[in-house]
């Protein structure tokens, strides 16, 4: 069986100052190919979440899991690519529109479930979330308008159903509530 | 109990077993090394050069298997560290390093000999920590001490702003550590320890090739008993001497760049490497593509990262080498290998690595196997990076583990003199000593001082060829010999060591270097002995570059004859 060439891997990890940049630091001196990166709180207190996205075909994606549980403020790292996920990127795309383009664009972003979120003389601001593929379908819609300005965020992703994707045991989330009741008794 | 950062910070070194700290003081550490004259328990020492500091708390470690600490002030103090760390670092030494650091006010304003260490160590340390407040201390100790010396070994750095020094809070010493995302007992499943039984007995031409993992996890015991149990003959690397018997039958030397050519046919024949706490470096493997084609691997480390690294392993078993290897021993059959053990001693008959042209002149070779012949194996050998390491290795006949102490990964020049005090202090009552090239030496003499101040009887030979001879002999085999920027012109070292008030001689004949290592070996105190050997000797074998390892350069046969 081949297997997706973008591997999907979250990463949980302590919220911790200079937690994301020894993730990117390894990741550069270990010349590990990543896509897009992605960092939020996490349902556990005391824990961040990090989607990343990693090129398979240019990357042993084996090593940049390897490597990442290597650091010590990475309680958990599981490659999600083969499980039933849903993934979302939010984009923010500025496009160039005079009045009489601007309800053409509007119709695009309709058909995209995307929406206008700031209207100026001479652009439209757009908010969408999806998939890449759905994002760049509608990028390349909108390009021959001129895109002015474009910002995503890189994927985020979740394993569908009840069952825990990244499961992490009693232990360490008692560990992370100790260590977090005990800086907060000593603010 | 209130006490301050820096009183929090030595009795946590006291707790943890510290019982020598090296370093510099400077003026980011002054709070620091005033609290030091409260801790008698702790002996400071000197150094000349805080690269020095890492490097004797690093063999210290290698030596003892304890973890080595080391102390440094903000800036420059902390930034000369870093080469010992990242030293450190790629031999998998436990160690925690100490530096001051600017006041928290002036963090980040590019204050006085303000440098961001915990950035810059970042890639060069196991883990590193910026404590902010005393009270987060006493926890920063605690994991670092078990960060550095469990698992995998490694450097930690602790980064203390000045003002942290003296900042009074509430302590007690943390009884458990709370490391969610640390998980360094990994377990060993029972089914990778049946298929590396399946594949050890199913082999016919199985060899071990045993590392620095090896050593850490103080497993030579375990690693005897599966070579003798499983009749499976041993090799080294580098990192690897002393943790199997030298002498023993089923030894058949280092492997790698510089190995014994036998080693390294027996790896290119092999139909199985039981890779034992190694990590397939470049050194070991020259040419990957090409590297043991007939061979299965049985890969068996602590570091889950280092399976499938650089070379694939048909069977992986991670977990501390002495546990893997003692689940082994349960239940290894006793196996024989005659042919395959024949064939080896064939090639090592027909191509004798180990043995010294028979020449009247100096022979670097010669020196090394003198040292090692009147230390009767014994000696706790360090080094520095160069041929003479390479000679060393190939030479000495080291018969214990935790006494070959060289700069395997890195390959740092200048580490044999300053990783020799570490070495000393650590086995104060063995002999030490400190093998040495005349341009590694150059690179850290300064630290005779240290070895003067702290009276250790440290014995230092220099191999003294007028030459960077490693780059010399690469020049001369692959750039036509044009030799640039090798040929290094040295102080008299006689004089140099007087001057530091250290005893030492010259020896220019084959004659006079047996007498003169007596001599220096049965002198109470330092001793340095230049010896002005052979100027354009080579490392040999030599595998050719970008070849095979089985593609080896020799020494001509018919100046070979035994020693």
């Amino acid at each position: 069986m081949v297997a997706s060439v973008k591997h999907t891997l979250v990463a949980l990890v302590e919220d911790k100052p200079g937690v994301l940049n020894r993730s990117a630091s390894l990741f550069r001196r270990r010349g590990f190919n990543i896509e897009s990166i992605a960092v939020g709180h996490s349902e556990i207190r005391g824990l961040s979440r990090m989607t990343i996205v990693v090129d398979g075909a240019s990357t042993a994606v084996e090593q940049v899991e390897k490597q990442l549980y290597k650091l010590v403020d990475v309680v958990k790292v599981i490659d999600i690519t083969e499980d039933r996920m849903v993934s979302r990127e939010l984009a923010l795309i500025k496009v160039s529109a005079t009045a009489a383009q601007r309800s053409e664009i509007v119709q695009i972003a309709d058909i995209f479930r995307a929406r206008i979120v700031d209207v100026a003389p001479d652009s439209v601001m757009i908010e969408v979330t999806g998939d890449e593929a759905k994002l760049n379908s509608l990028l390349e819609l909108l390009k021959d308008f001129g895109i002015k300005e474009l910002v995503r965020t890189g994927r985020i992703a979740m394993v569908r159903g009840t069952s825990e994707a990244v499961p992490i045991d009693e232990e360490s989330v008692q560990k992370i509530k100790r260590r977090r009741k005990k800086t907060k008794t000593e603010k | 109990m209130k006490l301050n950062g820096a009183h929090i910070l030595c009795d946590g070194l006291v707790k943890e077993g510290v019982e020598i700290v090296f370093g510099f003081p400077g003026g980011k550490v002054i709070e620091l090394f005033d609290t030091f004259a409260h801790y008698p328990q702790l002996r400071f020492v000197l150094v000349r050069h805080e690269q020095a500091a890492a490097h004797a708390a690093d063999a210290y470690a290698r030596v003892t298997g304890k973890v080595g600490c080391c102390v440094a002030t903000s800036g420059p103090g902390a930034t000369n560290l870093v080469t010992g760390i990242a030293n450190a670092h790629l031999d998998s030494v436990p160690m925690v390093a100490v530096t001051g650091q600017v006041d928290r006010g002036s963090l980040g304003r590019d204050a006085f000999q303000e440098v961001d260490i915990t950035g810059i160590t970042l890639p060069i340390t196991k883990h590193n920590y910026l404590v902010m407040k005393s009270d987060e201390m006493a926890e920063a100790v605690k994991e670092a001490f078990h960060i550095a010396g469990t698992g995998r070994p490694g450097p930690v750095l602790i980064d203390v702003p000045s003002d942290v020094w003296v900042e009074q809070s509430e302590y007690t010493y943390p009884e458990k550590i709370e490391l969610p995302g640390y998980k360094h007992k990994l377990p060993v499943y029972p089914t990778q320890i049946k298929k590396a039984l399946k594949a050890i007995s199913e082999a016919r031409r199985p060899i071990i090739v045993a590392g620095n993992g090896v050593i850490i996890s103080n497993a030579h015991v375990q690693l005897k008993e599966l070579a003798e149990k499983a009749q499976i003959p041993v090799v080294n690397t580098l990192l690897g001497l002393g943790c199997f018997p030298q002498d023993h039958v089923l030894y058949y030397g280092m492997t790698g760049m510089h190995g014994m050519a036998y080693a390294n046919y027996a790896l290119n024949e092999a139909d199985l490497i039981v890779a034992i706490g190694m990590r397939f470096d470049d050194r070991v493997t020259s040419k990957l593509s090409t590297f043991a084609p007939r061979a299965s691997v049985v890969h068996i480390d602590i570091d889950p990262a280092e399976i499938g690294k650089n070379v694939k392993a048909n069977v992986a078993v991670v977990g501390d080498v002495k546990e893997v290897l003692t689940a082994l021993n349960k239940d290894i059959e006793t196996l024989s290998h005659g042919d395959w053990l024949k064939q080896i001693e064939q090639w090592k008959s027909d191509h004798p690595s180990h043995e010294i042209r028979d020449t009247d002149r100096l022979l670097p070779q010669y020196v090394v196997r003198c040292i090692s012949d009147v230390s009767g194996g014994d000696a706790v050998i360090v080094t520095g990076v160069g041929q003479h390491q390479m000679w060393a290795a190939q030479f000495s006949v080291i018969n214990k583990p935790r006494s070959f102490v060289s700069s395997g990964g890195l390959g740092t020049m200048g580490f044999s003199l300053p990783a020799a005090i570490g070495a000393q202090m650590g086995r104060p009552d063995e002999t030490v000593w400190s093998i040495d090239g005349d341009g590694s030496f150059q690179m850290t003499l300064q630290e005779l001082a240290t070895i003067a101040q702290e009276k250790l009887p440290v014995k230092i030979a220099i191999l003294n060829n007028g030459y960077l001879g490693m780059v010399r002999q690469w020049q001369e085999f692959f750039w036509d010999k044009r030799y640039v920027a090798t040929p290094i012109a040295s102080p008299d070292f006689v004089k140099i060591a007087e001057a530091y008030g250290i005893e030492a001689m010259r020896v220019t004949n084959k004659a006079d270097v047996l007498p003169a290592i007596e001599k220096a070996t049965n002198y109470d105190g330092p001793f340095l002995i230049d010896f002005r050997v052979e100027p354009e000797e080579n490392v040999l074998p030599m595998v050719k570059l970008g070849s095979a390892i089985s593609e080896l350069i020799e020494q001509p046969k018919s100046e070979v004859s035994t020693w």
